[in-house]
């Protein structure tokens, strides 16, 4: 198993939210998060700004470009 | 707020959930304005947040996705399924918006990414462990949508590059194998981007969230 420090650990806590870590180094993220509890927190808090990324306000496209490029669709040359 | 499974598809403005490739690219060409319908309100909202990473105003995104779907819609019947719909139309998008974006000086290469500075998590020499402060919870709708635009704010922030990962991964909820294949970087790369994006990202709301604190 890998041992980290707790700056190392930060560094690769996408690769381990990927599955991109080897199996030592998966390990050694595991157990340094069990037992410390600030990279715990850390880990938690990057968690949350993933979390927080994938719910942006909505967005539309203005009407008046979306009616244009619906009859654009409309009148595309057949082939 | 929990994190989305690794390639969930992204909640849209239709509700709906799109129908497989095959469908939707037969639909396409048979005419279907509904088909048609669906895909852009499904898609364009995330095509606008990907060509901000590229161009500076608000008006230069819609044309630069307005442009997208025209290539599509001259482009549909020679469409050859080696990739996905959704991977094909934001290659165009991402081709279309680093044109105007040359135009407009705000793209760098690719290749020159490790000019992107990583976000220190220090601050003035502090550890920043003692930042990893307990979070409050976004209970509140207000703290909500503070934190979006904070968001907002910080992805404005971020070097165009990292911004454009941590937008197609992050907000719009691509694979990393759908954003290797539609900005052509490896798999590291792409990590190495999104990662500092990430870190980034965490430390402003970590020092938001420091500066609304309640004293003890």
């Amino acid at each position: 198993m890998k041992r980290f420090t707790c700056d190392e650990l930060a560094e690769h806590l996408t690769a381990y939210l990927e599955d991109a870590l080897d199996r030592p180094a998966r390990d050694g993220v595991r157990a340094h998060l069990a037992c410390c509890e600030g990279c715990e927190r850390y880990f938690e808090q990057f968690r949350v700004t993933i979390g927080a990324l994938g719910d942006p306000p909505p967005e539309k496209l203005p009407a008046d470009v979306r009616a244009r490029l619906l009859s654009a669709f409309r009148e595309r040359r057949r082939l | 707020m929990s994190v989305r499974p690794e390639g969930a598809i992204v909640g849209s403005v239709a509700g709906g959930e799109l129908p497989p490739d095959d469908v939707v690219v037969t639909a396409l060409r048979a005419g279907d304005e509904a088909m048609f319908a669906a895909l852009l309100d499904t898609w364009s909202g995330g095509m606008l947040r990907v060509a901000r990473s590229y161009v500076s105003t608000d008006h230069s995104a819609e044309e630069v996705v307005q442009d997208t779907w025209l290539a599509v819609i001259g482009g549909i019947d020679a469409f050859e399924s080696r990739s996905s719909v959704k991977t094909w139309i934001y290659r165009i998008l991402v081709n279309t918006a680093k044109k105007r974006g040359v135009r407009e000086s705000r793209t760098l290469p690719w290749s020159s990414f490790e000019q992107d500075r990583a976000a220190g998590r220090d601050l003035d020499g502090v550890p920043w462990k003692a930042f990893a402060e307990a979070w409050p919870t976004p209970e509140s709708e207000a703290l909500a949508s503070e934190v979006r635009g904070l968001i907002a704010e910080g992805l404005a922030r971020l070097p165009p590059r990292q911004r454009t990962v941590i937008t197609l991964r992050d907000v719009e909820g691509c694979t990393s194998e759908e954003v290797c294949e539609i900005l052509e970087i490896s798999a590291a790369n792409q990590r190495v981007l999104l990662h500092r994006a990430r870190t980034a990202v965490r430390g402003w709301l970590a020092d938001y969230f420091e500066s609304v604190k309640q004293p003890e």
